[in-house]
């Protein structure tokens, strides 16, 4: 086996502020801190379109906005839409240089808004669609979408009769669209996470980013561990960081140090999973392993042909 | 320059002359010519326009409210299922204030699949807070088309023209076309005082507590009310530019008549004929075509059939459980006159089956031998 590439560590946090401190997220929201980092990367020249979602009320009740860019928010399912819309007409303006951002939740993305995002994305718009994916309709108390992973407890799928469906790969729904670039994100790992953004902000046409985004109250975790699950959910592989360009070229960011830590570490630390048998995260840690192994070769194969 | 046109194609060149400059379009029957000689004028550079080709309704007036709330003029034209997908965000549309317009071709509404005329599609969008014409030519609707654009800047609110599917859509008549530099002398470009940019950052559809709510909605109202006046300036605007003008309702032979029909769409074109052919048998009949329906013209209608014995509403739609949509406003904008005619309501037409001469000939029957309606509606040429 190759060797694989080190991660360099050469990005810089900027300083700049785009978000208001006191919003009206919960402790330990993975979702506040993802904007944050977004924006820092973006910069100000930047208008953002959000649907039905937690960051619907994060962002502040009117009068107020916990943001210091253009905020549009939108019906649950029309993210992807109305974001082409901005970007058609900025064209027709001529106003080139503003990104448009839409900002959705899983919800939002894998359920009720992927027809609009897949139009969007197939015709290639101009726009960075970013999922920050909490894995269920925490807004609205926890109910099961199709980003809740397998055996997962919400209150739509109780710990007698948990999520029996996989997650779905958004990612590679994504990239079947053969969009310019698609990544993976996570708040654990504030410099690649900038450092994509900044990626998909220097490239024309549709770009996609999935934040994992820990949600205290719906993963039944402490506030304080929001930063330590998502490191984890990346060394158990669990949430494996790497981008995908044009649908084929696969490169893995971040490799787990030292072959990466159990899957049981991740899931220990929440509720959500407390119920699971000794078989089941057996069962999940064969899952993350295969998955895991299949994105090594697709990635291999493309360090192989450099 | 004068040209054969059909009904869609009018929307286009209207749409076309106004200058839009997003048009977000999926394809439906029997709406579908006018997008196509939208993306026609698109790609040969006859418009400066960007359009986006979604895919569906929903994300057709999704991407309008994008485009239109960076400040471009958008534009959308769909029918009948289409119109109910977009439901929500039409909605949304009027609730952002922001002045789209979207010509609707009427159509019924399945199951059973039907792709001709009724107007229960756009009828279920009454309450949205968008402006609503209902067109008779394909004259009128090009002019309209124009006109919906410079109304709907000045309120911020949407509008939609509407027209008949087949009867008008797909019909051939002889249109003006105006030059281009006389439209633009009449439609300025669109600028509006609020929108979304990076220069002047704001955010836009919050959550709203109830202690603001209830203001926003005012708002909607109080637009609503001013887009009556000023669809009655702009129409006088255009009369005097163009020669020609439509009023928010059009009376036709309605000064010493006893009965009066009442019309929108092209029933319109067929009852002028039958009101023309019994003044010829001495028949004291007029006709009171309703062009603007939302917002809806209480106080000329309420004046305009002051004087008349008995009203006759043709409605091409059902509310179920109810009545025709049109004879309840009619009903209601008589309600405070000082002399109510009774209202007789005709319920024809539905699911694109012909409305003919002698259609309407039987409605007057009805209505002239009857002192007052005995039920709320009447069915016309209904088989059972």
């Amino acid at each position: 086996m190759r060797e694989p590439k080190t991660y360099a560590r050469n990005y810089e946090i900027p300083e700049e502020e785009l978000t208001y401190s006191g919003s009206v997220s919960c402790p330990g929201c993975g979702a506040t801190l993802a904007m944050r980092y977004a924006l820092k990367a973006l910069g100000s020249n930047t208008i953002t379109v959000i649907p039905a979602c937690c960051w619907s009320i994060i962002a502040g009740p009117f009068p107020y906005s916990s943001l210091t860019v253009p905020i549009f928010h939108t019906a649950f399912e029309t993210a992807g839409a109305v974001s082409s819309g901005i970007s058609a007409a900025l064209d027709v303006l001529g106003k080139k240089d503003i990104t448009v951002m839409a900002w959705a939740g899983d919800g939002g993305t894998f359920d009720i808004g992927l027809q609009a995002l897949s139009g969007a994305v197939e015709r290639n718009e101009d726009f960075i669609y970013v999922c920050y994916d909490n894995e269920a309709y925490m807004n609205t108390g926890i109910q099961r979408s199709s980003a809740t992973p397998w055996m997962a407890w919400t209150t739509t799928t109780p710990v007698e009769h948990p999520k029996e469906e996989p997650k779905k790969d958004i990612v590679a729904i994504m990239a079947a669209h053969r969009i310019p670039y698609a990544a993976t994100a996570t708040i654990a790992y504030p410099e690649d996470m900038i450092a994509k953004f900044r990626k998909a902000k220097g490239i024309r046409g549709s770009k996609f980013i999935h934040v994992l985004s820990p949600c205290p109250p719906g993963w039944k975790s402490e506030a304080s561990d929001s930063i330590k699950l998502t490191r984890l959910a990346v060394q158990s592989k669990v949430f494996p960081l790497y981008e995908i360009e044009h649908g084929d070229k696969v490169t893995i960011n971040v490799w787990p140090k030292d072959g990466g830590v159990p899957v049981k570490e991740y899931l220990r630390l929440q509720g959500r999973f407390r119920h699971l048998s000794e078989e089941a995260i057996a069962a999940i840690q064969a899952e993350v392993d295969r998955n895991w192994e299949r994105l090594v070769v697709r990635a291999q194969r493309v360090m192989g042909n450099e | 320059m004068r040209k054969v046109v059909t009904g869609n194609y009018a929307v286009s060149w209207g749409a076309k002359l106004a200058r839009a400059q997003v048009i977000a379009a999926y394809p439906i029957t029997p709406q579908t010519s006018i997008i196509e000689k939208l993306a026609s004028f698109c790609a040969n550079g006859e418009m400066d326009a960007r359009f986006i080709k979604v895919e569906s309704e929903h994300s057709a007036m999704a991407a309008c409210i994008g485009a239109s709330a960076v400040g471009a003029r958008a534009f959308t034209a769909t029918s009948g299922q289409g119109l109910l997908l977009m439901h929500e965000v039409v909605h949304w549309a009027a609730g952002a204030r922001l002045p789209i317009v979207m010509g609707v071709v009427n159509r019924a509404i399945a199951p059973g699949w039907s792709i001709w005329t009724e107007q229960n599609d756009t009828l279920s969008q009454r309450d949205t807070g968008w402006i609503q014409f209902y067109c008779e030519t394909n004259q009128e609707v090009l002019d309209t088309t124009i006109q919906a654009f410079k109304i709907a800047e000045k309120v911020f609110l949407p509008a939609m023209i509407v027209l008949d599917a087949f009867v008008l859509s797909h019909t051939s008549e002889a249109v003006d076309i105006p030059e281009q530099a006389e439209v633009d002398a009449f439609l300025p470009p669109y600028r509006p005082p609020l929108k979304l940019d990076p220069e002047d950052p704001r955010a836009f559809g919050a959550l709203v507590l109830p202690g603001e709510y209830m203001e926003l909605r005012y708002k909607m109202q109080k637009a609503m009310e001013q887009a009556l006046s000023v669809a009655e300036e702009v129409d006088r605007e255009w009369g005097e530019r163009f020669g020609r003008s439509w009023g928010l309702v059009e009376p036709y032979r309605l000064d010493d008549a006893e009965l009066a029909l009442v019309t929108s769409g092209t029933v319109t074109g067929t009852s002028r004929e039958v009101v023309d052919a019994l003044r010829e048998e001495g028949v004291k009949i007029g006709l009171l075509k309703v062009r603007l329906f939302r917002p809806f013209p209480h106080q000329i209608i309420r004046e305009m059939l002051a004087g008349v014995r008995k009203v006759a509403v043709i409605d091409r739609n059902i509310s179920f459980g109810d009545s025709g949509v049109f004879a309840q406003e009619v009903r209601a904008a008589l309600y405070h006159a000082d002399k109510r005619p009774p209202v007789f309501d005709f319920v024809a037409g539905l699911g694109g089956r012909d409305i003919v001469p002698e259609t309407i000939r039987e409605i007057v029957d009805y209505t002239v031998t009857h002192d007052a309606p005995t039920e709320e509606f009447t069915w016309v040429g209904v088989k059972i």
